[in-house]
């Protein structure tokens, strides 16, 4: 991890990157910002942590726990709440058993992230599973999906 | 090919209609006069995925097309010349498009947005190459200003005022920055722009940039658009690789460059100085104005921000003159505005009307009305900085004054409709909750304010409102409305008070009588099953998930209010409907 971090440092130096440029890098080569990142950028950069830390997180991009292996994002947009994403939302939380304030399985199988808006609105609910887009959403079909993700991963 | 479109297989539809063309021997005989290409947005998301069939001129447009209808199309329609009826787009589509006017979207869904030399050939970087090889800032500034055109981000600030002003600062260097940071809720007109046409966007940052003087621009977008992100990196690729960017444009003594920035996700970030603080690295908080950007912006810099579908606007009105473009819309707002139309409306999708339409004719016409027969309650504009507009005001012009006058604002262009079954409190609810999540937290109205005024709706939907909960919600609201630092807690309360000015009776409902007449705040349900419709199936039971129900086979249940945790699981499943709630 050292090598990728340093050679992210490397880069800053040459773009005269800042402290998103920095996050941004770490999160697309690591998934999350490991504490290790902060301070190695910190001793490095001379930049203080809480400084780093504050960026990280002001930013909904930025995770500092790493994912589960897959990602699930449900949209909270308006069209997506008028038309029921509170009821997705909540029965994804409990289909996949999800502790209070944490995103991610014990098992680290899944991540449910919330997001503001994915602009496609006519779709409404929208949830996406690794990326693939479920329209119109349904929480029974989806909760079926993700069971027999898990089970082949079992 | 818009996000919905790709959403709805766009992708695979369009590989079919390569391989069958190819098939067919149709590419390799025809190459000259046939082509298959993706493009943006088409408008009616609903009828996804679209496609447009162009046979000599004529157009024929199919709806909801899946890979495996591809190969009738090509052998009945491109090859037999004869469409295949059954498939193509009805009326709805032309009601859809009757009503609208097209200027920034013309070109959505005509070009391809990989290819600059389809948006060339339509015209393209010919209003640049006009500008800088034979007109001086001033012209640009004033035909701007004749053309009345006003900034699309929300505010409505003039936009030629706005170079003129960036022009007068005094500095060597100067910023000119494409606001894509499209964060409200219910909105992507931006990234329709983006994704479909987002050469227009650089176009109007060059012309931007030459008129106020500036030689480096930076669009800033959300990481959340990967779409977006991806064709505005091939657009700038060919761009620069056409000199149209880089050093002296068309041979003139202009350069000019453009970087992309990524958003990280915060919404405040739309604001001007928060934005800026964000291209810089550091935390988006907003500062308090003046000095605004046109004077002291990036790194201290004058920097004009213009949002993407302001600067879309600007290639079209010099192509085609200020006083075409300002011939549509209203005496003060001129030209045409992209929305967003979603919510419970039958053709969801991306409309562009002249200012000063009526939303009459934007629901029922152009949306074709409500969505399985419901009646329309409100219309919700300019997301959470916005209003509900009632039914009642239908006639209403959609323009900046009256929107504003109505207690709603403009805004980006979100349009969201709502009936009968979404509950006005709730939706304020929603609201707060977002901005008080996006609040940066720096200024105290809007961090405290925020959170305060959505303890108060909390308490409401929950069975738990007092007297008096109104006008401390109004007074509250004014106070953050009036003495928050950016426009983010400044336009926070208006879901609030717009809803409280037109749907008063719903508040009082809640808070009296401990009921929700839309039937959505759950915690002021209460479910029972209606006997004489019970069968007995027990389907209810199972899905129980406190186990408040009880009763035998073949006889009617019964739902215990004390374990019943008002989720809804019974209503949902009861195919008889025997599960009441009221």
């Amino acid at each position: 991890m050292n090598d990728i971090l340093l050679n992210i440092i490397e880069k800053y130096r040459k773009k005269n990157g800042n402290i998103i440029f920095l996050l941004q890098e770490t999160q697309e080569a690591l998934g999350y910002i490991p504490k290790q990142a902060i301070d190695l950028f910190s001793e490095e950069l001379n930049i203080a942590p809480s400084r780093i830390y504050g960026v990280a997180t002001f930013y909904s991009q930025f995770r500092l726990k790493p994912t589960g292996k897959n990602i699930i994002v449900a949209c909270c947009g308006t069209a997506c709440h008028v038309k029921g994403a509170e009821k997705i939302i909540n029965g994804l939380r409990k289909g996949l058993e999800l502790a209070e304030d944490e995103d991610t399985t014990p098992d680290g199988e899944f991540t449910l992230e919330e997001i503001a808006c994915l602009g496609t609105c006519s779709f409404a609910p929208v949830v996406l599973v690794n990326s693939a887009v479920y329209g119109k959403a349904n929480i029974n079909a989806l909760l079926k999906k993700i069971g027999s993700k898990r089970k082949k991963s079992a | 090919m818009g996000p919905g479109g790709i959403a709805a297989g766009g992708k695979e539809v369009l590989g079919s209609f390569r391989e069958h063309l190819l098939k067919a021997g149709i590419f390799a005989k025809l190459k000259e006069k046939c082509s298959s290409h993706q493009v943006g947005c088409l408008g009616l998301c609903a009828r996804d995925v679209l496609v447009e069939v162009h046979i000599n001129r004529n157009k024929t447009v199919y709806q909801y097309v899946k890979p495996d209808m591809v190969e009738r199309i090509v052998s009945e329609h491109i090859s037999g010349g004869k469409p295949v009826e059954e498939w193509l787009a009805d009326d709805t589509f032309k009601t859809f498009y009757g009503k609208q006017m097209k200027i920034v979207l013309a070109d959505c869904g005509k070009v391809d947005p990989e290819d600059i030399n389809s948006y060339i050939y339509s015209g393209g970087y010919e209003p640049t190459r006009e500008v800088l090889t034979s007109w001086i800032p001033d012209d640009v500034i004033d035909e701007i200003k004749t053309s009345g055109l006003r900034g699309r981000g929300g505010a409505g600030f003039p936009t030629g005022l706005k170079w003129e002003l960036a022009r007068r600062s005094k500095s060597e260097i100067k910023y000119i920055i494409c606001n894509a940071d499209e964060g409200d809720p219910g909105a992507f007109m931006d990234r329709a722009v983006i994704e479909g046409n987002p050469h227009s966007v650089i176009e109007g940052m060059i012309i931007g940039a030459f008129a106020i003087g500036s030689n480096k621009g930076y669009v800033y977008i959300r990481a959340e658009y990967p779409l977006a992100v991806e064709r505005l990196k091939i657009a700038l690729k060919q761009a620069y690789e056409r000199r149209f960017l880089g050093k002296n444009i068309f041979n003139t003594s202009f350069s000019f460059d453009i970087d992309i920035k990524l958003g990280a996700g915060a919404f405040v970030c739309g604001e001007e100085t928060a934005l800026i603080a964000s291209i810089e690295g550091q935390r988006g908080m907003p500062r308090p104005k003046p000095p605004f950007p046109i004077s002291k912006g990036l790194w201290q810099r004058p920097t004009v921000i213009n949002n993407v579908e302001t600067l879309a606007n600007i290639p079209y009105i010099i192509r085609k003159g200020a006083g075409w473009y300002s011939s549509f819309g209203t005496e003060k707002s001129k030209g045409t505005k992209v929305f967003a139309l979603t919510g419970k409306i039958r053709n969801t999708g991306l409309i562009e009307v002249p200012m000063g339409i009526s939303l009459r004719e934007i629901i029922y016409e152009i949306g074709g009305g409500i969505e399985g027969g419901k009646a329309l309650k409100a219309v919700q504009t300019g997301g959470p900085s916005g209003g509900c507009i009632p039914a009642s005001m239908l006639d209403l012009n959609v323009d900046y004054e009256s929107l504003a006058k109505a207690g709603s604002i403009v805004g980006s262009g979100g349009m969201i409709v709502l009936d009968e079954d979404n509950c006005m409190v709730n939706m304020a609810k929603y609201f707060i909750q977002f901005t008080q999540a996006e609040s940066c937290g720096k200024c105290v109205p809007c961090r405290v304010g925020t959170k305060r005024l959505l303890e108060i709706l909390e308490r409401i939907t929950k069975g738990q409102g007092r007297d008096g909960d109104i006008e401390r919600l109004e007074r509250l609201c004014n106070g953050v409305k009036n003495t928050s630092l950016c426009g983010l807690g400044q336009t926070a309360p208006n879901p609030i008070l717009s809803t409280i000015r037109y749907f008063r009776e719903e508040y009082e409902t809640h808070i009296r009588d401990k009921k929700c007449p839309a039937k959505v705040c759950k915690d002021l349900l209460i479910y029972s099953i209606i006997e004489e419709k019970c069968k007995g199936c027990g389907t209810c039971m199972k899905a129980c998930p406190s186990g408040a129900i009880t009763g035998d086979k073949k006889k009617p249940h019964k739902i215990d209010p004390n374990k019943c945790i008002r989720c809804g699981a019974c209503f949902d499943v009861c195919k008889f409907k025997s599960v009441g709630r009221d």
